[in-house]
């Protein structure tokens, strides 16, 4: 019995010192990520949930919100105008992001088997990358202008008469893929990086096995930078779920009003509506038509649909945690 | 036990969400004859030039009231006004650059409602057009006050039209179509090296609510609700727009449109003689003398369907208000007060900003600063059948939905008039409804 008694004092006492032992470095842990989680729970948690909120009530940042039930959410079955904009949201997703990567990615290999002034030519395809968002939209769509500018002047001098660029829905969205491959840089950098890394041997190994160029670029080089490849992919599609500003600049300008008195939203989605984005018309809904409850929903769709993508790329791929499908 | 955890969590989240802003207190107003005192915070938009006219202005009033501090903060826009009212740390008085902005101030409260101050003080508001009284105020609240105006008027290049043989300005939308094709100069290909007019909606200043007035069109019902679809004058306001695009090729138009310049710069395709004849407002006269102050230019009212109509056009303007969180409301008052219906402040600063005076009076004060073309704005302006867009608690919703339907009508790809202009009411109705 006093056995039995002796043994069970000791298992305690090991119990509460492995409790003891567990607890602190679990309390080392959310020290270290106590502002992290912080930060989100202010700023992603707190606003989500708010989010929620709002998109049940009727808002309009100047009294408080007002319960209105699913109105706001019916409303989006009538609304003309969030299918077009959603529409175009998709369509910039599907060609930019792959144009971006296939153009990033065949740059920085170019740049990589370049022998002389590789850094130079580098830094030439970087630059346009530093140019901020609002300049570079203006150059270029002054660059794209309609019978005055330097392209289609250009395109003239070879008997081509050029498109109207910004100023045709049907060419609006391919012209702002142009404006995005222009900025490529950001990408490419990443991607010489990336490619800098993919070891020397596997390249000589595949040589030996009788590889070609593609074989090696198929099986030696685009498994090795797969996690590069998910992580552009991913922030490629945020990016465009958000894409806002080179649109709404491109709009701007395009339809000769850049400085208007009603503010750039005055022209968002020209021309035609080819250039309203999603998040354009959600700006519009909240800020210029004071309906921030029927906004709320708009975001909380736009957020849904990121974050399961994001979900399904990343569990798809396994990016993050090193190993392969 | 976790999950009434994560619960009480969210219920605390959503308490403090509810909470986060302040409702509204109605502050009883002071005792007739009380002097202004203490501190009054100015937001407005206007920078530089226009920035240095307030200060000219706002310097007067104190003199006048030397018991009131203003302090003035310049490049506020709308949504910086609406998000500090919003967290309780509003201006006391706020200028805006859009009437859109008025039906948001007077459904929320965000801007007070002046009738009691007007009531108090005895003031006539009829020493304004009925125009703009109605522009400043929104389901019986006249929560904001006319801060200068705009008038739309016609612009037209004398010596192209005297090359025309055309000896006066078009005072029809006959005489108009008739101008703009003998103006129009082609190239060999067919293409627009010249447009007399160019009829798109969108193209600068040629908006459904500027050339709504040359028919009488009306936009909302007395209800609130879309009138948009049962008023025959937009159909006809339409059908001579398209006519006249269809005459052009929408196509050609869209490729002239597109190699103009843009319309705040020297490129301002009226400015560049690109144009024969355009739809602007009074500020353009400012732009011409500073950039192209060798075109020879003319100003005239709008052309309208209607004979009886002709001298009326489009008015619009800034509008000032009183914050709901003003700290100092009874000064804010005075300001406001002084700003709008003090006729030598108005004169001042219609002299200084180059904007219609909101007055009446004003218009033919001996110091007004007035030239020919002026007039021909000022005469707009006081004209009974003048009209502007009516405040909603949308904002330009109503305008804007419109606009998409009238963008495809012109391009071609919506045909039934009728049946678009319907389906334009039901969404805007839609809209509205779901504002409350």
């Amino acid at each position: 019995m006093a056995t039995v008694t002796l043994t069970e004092g000791r298992d305690t006492a090991a119990l509460r010192r492995g409790a003891r032992g567990s607890r602190r470095p679990r309390l080392v842990v959310l020290t270290f990520i106590g502002p992290a989680l912080l930060g989100l729970i202010v700023f992603l948690g707190y606003p989500l949930v708010a989010a929620v909120y709002f998109s049940f009530t009727r808002f309009t940042l100047i009294n408080p919100p007002e319960w209105v039930g699913l109105d706001n959410w019916r409303h989006l079955a009538q609304d003309p105008l969030v299918g077009v904009a959603a529409k175009n949201t998709l369509w910039l997703t599907a060609v930019m992001v792959p144009a971006r990567i296939i153009g990033a990615l065949l740059t920085a290999m170019l740049l990589n088997a370049m022998k002389r002034s590789r850094s130079a030519y580098r830094t030439l395809f970087y630059l346009p990358a530093l140019a901020p968002p609002v300049t570079a939209t203006i150059a270029f769509v002054l660059l794209l202008k309609p019978q005055t500018g330097p392209v289609d002047t250009m395109l003239r001098w070879l008997g081509i008469d050029g498109p109207l660029w910004f100023n045709d829905p049907a060419w609006a969205k391919p012209a702002l893929v142009l404006l995005s491959l222009w900025a490529i840089g950001d990408l490419m950098i990443i991607f010489v990086a990336a490619l800098l890394d993919v070891p020397v041997d596997l390249y000589e190994a595949a040589s030996l096995d009788g590889a070609n160029a593609w074989q090696k670029f198929r099986f030696v080089t685009l498994p090795t930078i797969q996690p590069v490849l998910v992580f552009a992919t991913i922030t490629g599609i945020i990016g465009c779920a958000q894409y806002f500003t080179q649109a709404a600049v491109a709009a701007s300008v395009a339809s000769n009003q850049v400085t208007g008195g009603g503010g750039v939203s005055g022209t968002f989605g020209y021309p035609q509506n080819s250039m309203l984005t999603y998040p354009m018309w959600l700006y519009t809904e909240g800020f210029r038509y004071n309906l921030f409850g029927y906004a709320n929903v708009l975001a909380l769709l736009l957020f849904v649909v990121s974050m399961s993508i994001t979900v399904i790329l990343i569990r798809r791929f396994k990016a993050f945690t090193g190993s392969d499908r | 036990m976790r999950r009434t955890r994560i619960l009480a969590g969210l219920a605390v989240l959503l308490a403090v969400t509810a909470a986060c802003t302040p409702a509204p207190e109605p502050k009883p107003i002071a005792t007739p004859g009380v002097e202004p005192s203490g501190e009054v915070e100015l937001w407005h938009f206007f920078t530089e030039r226009e920035a240095k006219a307030i200060d000219g202005i706002i310097a007067d009033f104190q003199a006048k009231y030397p018991k009131v501090k203003v302090t003035v903060k310049g490049g506020q826009d709308d949504s910086k006004v609406v998000q500090a009212i919003g967290a309780g740390t509003g201006p006391d008085v706020a200028i805006s650059y859009s009437t859109d902005i008025v039906g948001k101030f007077c459904a929320t409260g965000g801007w007070v409602d002046l009738n009691p101050y007007v009531q108090r003080d005895g003031v006539d508001l009829k020493v304004m057009p009925e125009v703009v009284r109605s522009y400043t105020e929104f389901r019986g609240k006249r929560c904001a006050m006319p801060f200068l105006a705009d008038a739309y008027g016609f612009y037209y290049n004398k010596k192209m039209l005297a090359d025309a043989g055309i000896a006066n300005p078009p005072k029809t939308l006959d005489e108009l179509t008739e101008a703009a094709k003998k103006l129009t100069v082609r190239k060999p290909d067919g293409t627009i090296e010249r447009a007399g007019f160019l009829p798109l909606f969108g193209f600068y200043e040629n908006s459904p609510s500027h050339l709504g007035p040359m028919v009488g069109a009306q936009w909302l019902k007395p209800d609130g609700t879309s009138a948009i679809g049962s008023d025959p004058q937009w159909q006809a306001l339409l059908k001579w727009q398209k006519d006249l695009v269809d005459w052009y090729g929408y196509d050609k138009l869209e490729k002239f449109r597109a190699s103009l310049g843009d319309e705040w710069s020297a490129d301002n395709a009226f400015q560049k003689g690109q144009i024969a004849m355009a739809v602007d407002g009074e500020w353009r006269q400012a732009f011409l003398k500073d950039q192209a102050p060798n075109v020879e230019y003319g100003v005239s009212p709008l052309p309208t369907a209607d004979a009886s109509r002709y001298g009326s056009g489009y008015i619009s303007g800034n509008v000032i208000g009183v914050s709901r969180t003003a700290k100092n409301p009874e000064a804010a008052w005075a300001l406001v007060k002084y700003l709008t219906l003090d006729q030598s402040a108005q004169v001042k600063l219609s002299n200084g900003i180059r904007n219609v005076p909101t007055l009446t009076s004003a218009l033919t004060a001996s110091d007004l600063q007035v030239d020919d073309n002026f007039k021909v704005f000022l005469s707009i302006f006081a004209h009974p059948q003048s009209s502007t867009t009516p405040p909603s608690a949308v904002g330009p919703a109503y305008q804007e939905t419109f606009g998409t339907f009238v963008d495809a009508y012109q391009s071609g790809q919506k045909k039934d008039l009728t049946a678009g202009l319907s389906e334009v009411d039901k969404q805007i109705n839609d809209v509205i409804k779901l504002a409350g």
